[in-house]
């Protein structure tokens, strides 16, 4: 009874509302002259102020590399990463950075109806460029959220590998998981949980600024905790950093093995120089030999056991979240009353239409976590072999990969000093 | 990556594996600039020289009430817009009071707004103009509601750009079960209402 009510009125309803699709009050006339006023809208933050925004990032990387390779000057570093912090973090709040970028450029790459400005690619490429030439100098402080590590780091400690090392596998996570989750359309996981954006915008959801808090205290004793264990656009840089055609050194000549900046690096990224003499019996090349016939066997282990988890990861995505919310409806035959089932009932899309979108989505995601998952499974073949790779070092020199060319080592070198003292062009802090 | 660390442990000549290494640099520093630029380009291919906004789609607005409590600020970009010349100017308004009032007068237990940012003024017998106060308005759409289920439908929910953050992740999107809120060119701004059209159903 109470189904047929409903059809009925809901019938009345849309012959009234096909009837009136006039305005149901008619704008009044008024006898006393009065003048509806106009809607008022304030428009957008002007569009050059976006191309400015480029520009200034172009510059800071600039001045950045040339203090970080040209100057050696770990103050010039601190100023720019100071100007860094003010610009793009209080003056802009944030958005966009290079490090959401990440999820706009996956979008434009798989969403066919996405369109992207192109000052977020410009934002995307510039930092992966420099980084390619130069090493990680945008890491140094041209990002506001390294910049914000690198004050807050006052009594830094040094990590033990056995932590350090585990934990630097879950950017490539979060970056497998930030792709796929983009790729999909489900969501910009990166932005979302970017720790310190609620420090600038003075705003944000409780759970994240309790989050943004810990890191930063952690970040006092733990150099740069989210560059190191969470980045995700650090993963792209170190790649980068790994094969860049310049990058900093310690020393700025010659190294003199006087060990005095052994323990200088906040973030252990200083490798140090290796017994050339160890003699290399057969044990270390059967390992490896042994790794790489086992690569393909962790490719195909890491594609499986992600696959596994795509139905749970997919429910993220909210076509997947509403067709499973309609699907317990008709099985219970029950109605949960929230907006979204509200919505889509009230919206007269097809369930057969909703179920085929949320297949096709759940397709993707099966897709996307093999895929994830066998280069998360390569990338972990590769950091075993490479603990079975001699590797041949005589200096005290920073890991290309993770160096962030913070240039805080400086100071160390003697080397440095004298440099200093004979051209005091140079500005040794 | 693994293929210039793996030659390393054959002991060569001095000098030749140096050379190689470079070699094999060399071939990865030049995947590295094609592949930055491969993406570079094809993202270039579906660019735009504007920049993106969000804001909410009217049409689809359900006014379910979570851009007031889901937005990163604590009060909402999302703030209640009126369209004049939509407007009725009516006595009875379904955005400005309460269902089934007694009086149709500015007592605050009429007012259907929580943060009474709703401002009714008279104009001319039988007319009233109605001004959305943003300072107060927090976007949770009760107005909306009324205005759309029993007026014309010219208060509606926009985002306010002065306000909003621009989040490159909008936090509302997530959440909207209309999927409303969506990203449009900066020039255009606003998804003003036109015109009175027939709410679904």
């Amino acid at each position: 009874m109470a189904k047929l009510k409903y059809i009925l009125s809901s019938f009345l309803l849309t012959v009234i509302y096909q009837l009136g699709n006039a305005q149901r009050f008619p704008a009044p006339e008024f006898e006393s002259g009065h003048i509806p006023p106009k809607t008022q809208t304030i428009a957008p933050r002007g569009l050059g102020w976006e191309y400015l925004d480029v520009i200034v990032l172009f510059l800071a990387l600039s001045i950045m590399t040339w203090f970080v390779l040209k100057k050696r000057s770990r103050k010039g570093i601190f100023w720019t990463s100071i100007f860094s912090i003010v610009y793009f973090g209080i003056i802009r709040v944030g958005c966009v950075c290079s490090v959401g970028s990440i999820g706009n450029v996956t979008l434009s790459l798989f969403q066919a109806d996405y369109v992207i400005p192109v000052t977020v690619i410009a934002f995307f490429v510039l930092p992966l460029i420099f980084t390619l030439l130069f090493g990680r100098t945008f890491c140094a402080g041209v990002c506001f959220m390294g910049a914000v590590q690198d004050l807050v780091n006052i009594k830094p400690v040094s990590l033990p590998s056995w932590i350090s090392k585990p934990l630097s596998a879950i950017p490539y996570i979060y970056l497998t998981l930030a792709l796929l989750l983009a790729a999909s359309g489900a969501d910009f996981i990166i932005c979302r949980y970017d720790p310190f954006i609620g420090f600038f915008r003075m705003n944000a959801p409780f759970g994240m600024l309790v989050f943004g808090a810990a890191i930063l205290i952690l970040g006092i004793f733990v150099g740069r905790p989210y560059c190191r264990f969470l980045c995700p656009y650090g993963v792209l840089l170190s790649w980068m950093s790994k094969i860049s055609f310049w990058h900093t050194t310690i020393t700025p000549t010659a190294c003199i093995q006087c060990k005095l900046c052994d323990s200088s690096c906040p973030i252990d990224a200083i490798d140090k120089p290796v017994n050339m003499n160890t003699e290399t019996d057969g044990k270390g090349r059967n390992r490896l030999i042994s790794l790489i016939i086992l690569l393909p066997l962790f490719i195909f282990l890491g594609g499986f056991l992600s696959s596994l988890l795509y139905k749970p990861l997919s429910t993220i995505h909210p076509t997947v979240k509403l067709a499973e919310e309609i699907k317990w409806e008709t099985e219970n035959n029950k109605k949960t009353e929230s907006e979204e089932s509200k919505t889509f009932h009230a919206s007269g899309i097809q369930i057969s239409q909703l179920f085929t979108d949320a297949g096709h989505v759940q397709t993707i995601f099966y897709a996307g976590t093999w895929l994830g998952g066998s280069l998360l499974g390569l990338f972990f073949g590769i950091s075993l072999l490479r603990t079975s790779v001699v590797r041949r070092q005589t200096d005290y020199e920073p890991n290309r990969g993770n160096c962030v060319s913070c240039g805080k080592c400086y100071k160390y070198c003697p080397v440095q000093k004298q440099v200093a003292e004979v051209s005091p062009k140079t500005d040794g802090v | 990556m693994s293929e210039n660390k793996i030659d390393t442990t054959k002991p060569t000549q001095p000098g030749k594996p140096i050379k190689r290494r470079d070699f094999l640099k060399n071939g990865l520093r030049a995947a590295a600039f094609l592949s930055i630029a491969s993406i570079t380009g094809y993202s270039l291919t579906k660019s735009m020289s504007d920049d993106l906004v969000w804001q909410i789609d009217p049409n689809k607005c359900v006014q379910c009430g979570r851009c007031a409590t889901t937005c990163v600020l604590n009060i909402s970009a999302v703030k209640c817009m009126h369209i004049y010349k939509m407007c009725g100017y009516c006595d009875l308004c379904g955005g400005y009071f309460k269902p089934q009032v007694k009086n149709l007068d500015t007592a605050a237990e009429n007012q259907l707004c929580p943060t009474k940012a709703l401002k009714r003024s008279f104009v001319e017998t039988p007319y009233y103009q109605y001004d959305v106060d943003e300072e107060l308005c927090n976007g949770c759409g009760k107005c909306v509601k009324g205005c759309g289920a029993f007026g014309n439908g010219s208060l509606h929910l926009q985002i306010n750009h002065n306000v909003c953050k621009n989040c490159n992740q909008c936090a509302i999107s997530k959440v909207c079960p209309a999927d409303a809120i969506i990203r449009i060119p900066s020039k255009k701004g606003y998804l003003l209402k036109t015109g009175f059209q027939a709410p679904k159903s």
